[in-house]
């Protein structure tokens, strides 16, 4: 504590330093869980080849190759290596790059080096850094929809509760969080694209044409959005009918306070609070793949490449999605927690 | 307070809420109330929360409001505030009828936006809990200063001076820096203190308290009662103080009125009801109270059973099933509804025992215990 106050003064104001502090600390224990997560997934994808009784130099170059071309693979990608020194190499090259050779060639991976496809042999963190800003664009702008139409549908339905607005509107909201992505996305789909022809609903980068990128961004943003509106709906009518009911509440009226005063500032203040907590929660955990919108809309995002890379049993590429994912989530956790601290000042960082 | 006129207290059955009533003849008190009634319709039923209730208070003045949970204490003092009627939120069922005249001012048939504009102003309230009646993401300073600013146009600086001049006022140390704070940073005494301080910083005519100790530590309780008497001296304002905790009126209340089902079964001045209570609902409070300046001789006698259901008020008095003497009416107590009728000077009770009998009872039954 920076400060302590007098005798009946239970306040104990949190100077910069205490959230310093605190920040360093919670970075250092983000830093403990992702490698605790790396290990595992690690530990996961390298152990089940051995277990399996298959050669994993065999996923570099089939099984049909011949022994000295396994042999040399697995002396350049170190696969005979103990599993900590492999983790180990891992790590390293994760902060600093590697280098794989093999006596003859020397292969450079720089840092932050995920090894490579299985598949392709592409170095990953490329293929990451080229997806990324996909599914970061389709968290974002779906979002942006979602958190307008969600929170305003939950206000106006906790404010009219009980009329046909609001049993129609929950409704909507019940059959959106009901209804998967790949069927929502697939009418839209039928629909706007093969039906009345609009928009050809391809992804083309926002570089190359920024209508085309709109064009193809549109419906993966509004089917996303239609499931986290649904649910934001939801939430924020639950929380505005606890706040409505709330003493502090009867309060503001009792001062005088507008109807419109009391709601928009009085409520709305006091709901727009989980609402913030649970928005960073999501768009960490989309930032790290929508994989049924992606896949449904064919977006070559982060989600897309670990269905892929799932299916090829591409064992780099799920562990580089892996740790990405895990990168986003911890991330978004570690600001929703300081976020918190900035509107709810009960909230102490300590 | 003046003489009471006694009121035809509504028997709920004849005059159906929302009905006009006749002869809106504008009274001399400060506040009146009469015949007033809010029912909420419910799935269950109606709930008539208050049924036919009348009262006068003077300037000034401070009129304690007696009654167990549930006994339309709370409900009255939010029709009074207008509150059952503020907000299309859940678009409060309630259905209210009678008059509440407030200097003239007939307000349950006004428009709620002028209701509003006295709200605040001309009438403030204290609530239960300080904790959870400030909003928690709000500086106290800041609530007040929205409190002030409501009614005055005045910048925030202005404001901000008040809400510091009107800390101090209720005793907060350091009220310029405290101002800055958020209500849990404060204790509970000092929450209570900053609403008094937010009520009267308009420097209402009326104020409204409802059960303003209960949530508090016993030290902290007789401060606020201190505070409260000390400002209604100051600012000249009218107190209405509902408690279910007689020995807070006993400390405050010029008059006093005791509710019981949603209507008044006694009222009069403060020492009558405590000295010389008619009604053998006030005698069960008297009896349940734990007295310290007396000896302890025996247990405490509660008044036995639940409270009445609101729905289906008991037929005739509401009181009749825990009455120990309803017997003694001769079958009235469970067909007759009371009325209020005069018992002394500005002391009136809604029973039906015949005053011999009542007197009979007090001095040889319950007093010798009290």
């Amino acid at each position: 504590m920076a400060a302590c106050g007098g005798p009946g003064n239970p306040r104990a104001a949190a100077g910069p330093s205490t959230v310093l502090a605190y920040i360093i600390r919670r970075l250092f224990a983000v830093v403990v869980m992702l490698l605790v997560i790396t290990l595992v997934t690690f530990g996961i994808f390298f152990l089940i080849p051995k277990w399996v009784g298959v050669d994993p130099a065999t996923y570099f170059i089939g099984k049909q190759a011949d022994p000295a071309s396994l042999e040399g693979i697995r002396k350049k990608m170190g696969l005979d290596d103990p599993i900590l020194v492999q983790f180990g190499k891992f790590l390293w090259g994760l902060v600093a790059g590697r280098d794989y050779a093999n006596g003859t060639d020397v292969t450079h991976c720089s840092a932050p080096c995920f090894g490579y496809s299985f598949r392709n042999e592409q170095a990953i963190w490329p293929v990451l850094t080229d997806r990324l800003p996909v599914t970061m664009q389709l968290a974002a702008g779906a979002c942006v929809i979602w958190v307008v139409v969600g929170v305003g549908t939950g206000v106006v339905s906790a404010l009219k509760r009980g009329s046909a607005l609001d049993r129609t509107l929950m409704t909507v909201a019940l059959a959106g969080v009901s209804l998967p992505i790949y069927f929502t996305g697939m009418i839209a789909l039928a629909v706007v694209v093969y039906g009345l022809g609009w928009i050809d609903g391809q992804y083309v980068p926002f570089g190359e044409s920024a209508s085309g990128w709109f064009g193809g961004m549109l419906l993966p943003w509004v089917t996303l959005a239609f499931l986290y509106a649904a649910m934001y709906a939801r939430m924020t009518r639950a929380t505005m009918l606890e706040i409505m009911g709330e003493d502090y509440i009867r309060t503001a009226r009792a001062k005088g306070l507008r109807e419109p005063v009391v709601i928009g500032k009085h409520a709305m203040r006091s709901t727009m609070t989980p609402v913030l907590t649970i928005l960073g929660m999501d768009l960490g955990a989309l930032v790290g793949g929508a994989i049924l919108t992606e896949t449904t809309f064919s977006l070559p995002g982060i989600g897309q490449a670990a269905v892929k890379a799932i299916s090829d049993k591409d064992f780099p590429l799920i562990l580089g999605v892996t740790l990405i994912a895990a990168v986003a989530v911890v991330v978004a956790n570690l600001l929703v927690d300081l976020l918190y601290a900035v509107v709810d000042p009960r909230v102490r960082l300590s | 307070m003046t003489d009471l006129p006694i009121q035809k207290s509504g028997t709920g059955a004849d005059s159906a809420p929302n009905e006009p009533v006749a002869g809106k003849a504008k009274p001399t008190a400060f506040l009146e109330v009469r015949d007033l009634k809010v029912h909420f319709p419910t799935d269950d039923g109606l709930v008539k929360s208050v049924d036919g209730l009348s009262f006068q208070l003077e300037k000034g003045k401070t009129l304690g409001i007696v009654g167990e949970s549930g006994s339309g204490k709370s409900v009255t003092s939010l029709a009074i505030m207008g509150l059952h009627r503020a907000g299309q939120y859940g678009r409060s069922k309630a259905r209210m009828s009678g008059e509440i005249w407030l200097e003239g001012r007939e307000l349950i048939s006004a428009d709620p936006d002028e209701v509003r504009r006295l709200r605040g102003k001309d009438v403030a309230m204290i609530f239960q809990d300080p904790l959870s009646a400030m909003h928690p993401y709000f500086t106290v300073g800041a609530q007040i200063v929205e409190a002030y600013r409501v009614h005055h146009d005045v910048s925030k600086a202005v404001a901000r001076k008040r809400a510091i001049e009107m800390l101090d006022r209720v005793g907060i140390p350091q009220p310029d820096k405290r101002v800055d704070d958020y209500p849990h940073q404060f204790s509970g005494g000092m929450r209570q203190r900053a609403m008094i301080a937010m009520a009267l910083s308009n420097n209402p005519d009326l104020l409204i308290a409802d059960e303003p100790t209960t949530a508090l530590d016993v030290t902290v309780q007789a401060q606020i009662l201190d505070l409260i008497r000390d400002l209604q001296k100051e600012f000249g304002s009218a107190v209405i103080i509902i408690t279910h905790d007689l020995g807070v009126v006993a400390e405050l209340a010029d008059d006093i009125l005791v509710m019981y089902g949603g209507r008044c079964v006694e009222r009069g001045p403060a020492d009558k009801v405590f000295y010389e209570p008619q009604h053998p609902y006030t005698w069960g409070l008297l009896g349940s109270m734990p007295r310290l300046d007396r000896e302890r001789t025996e247990r405490l006698n509660p008044v036995k059973g639940s409270p009445p259901s609101l729905i289906n008020v008991p037929s005739g008095c509401a009181f009749h099933p825990r009455c120990p003497y309803a017997e003694l009416t001769g079958g009235a107590s469970t067909t007759v509804v009371p009325e209020l009728s005069e018992v002394g000077s500005r002391h009136h009770a809604a029973c039906h025992l015949s005053a011999a009998d009542r007197e009979r009872i007090w001095t040889e039954e319950i007093a010798p215990k009290l």
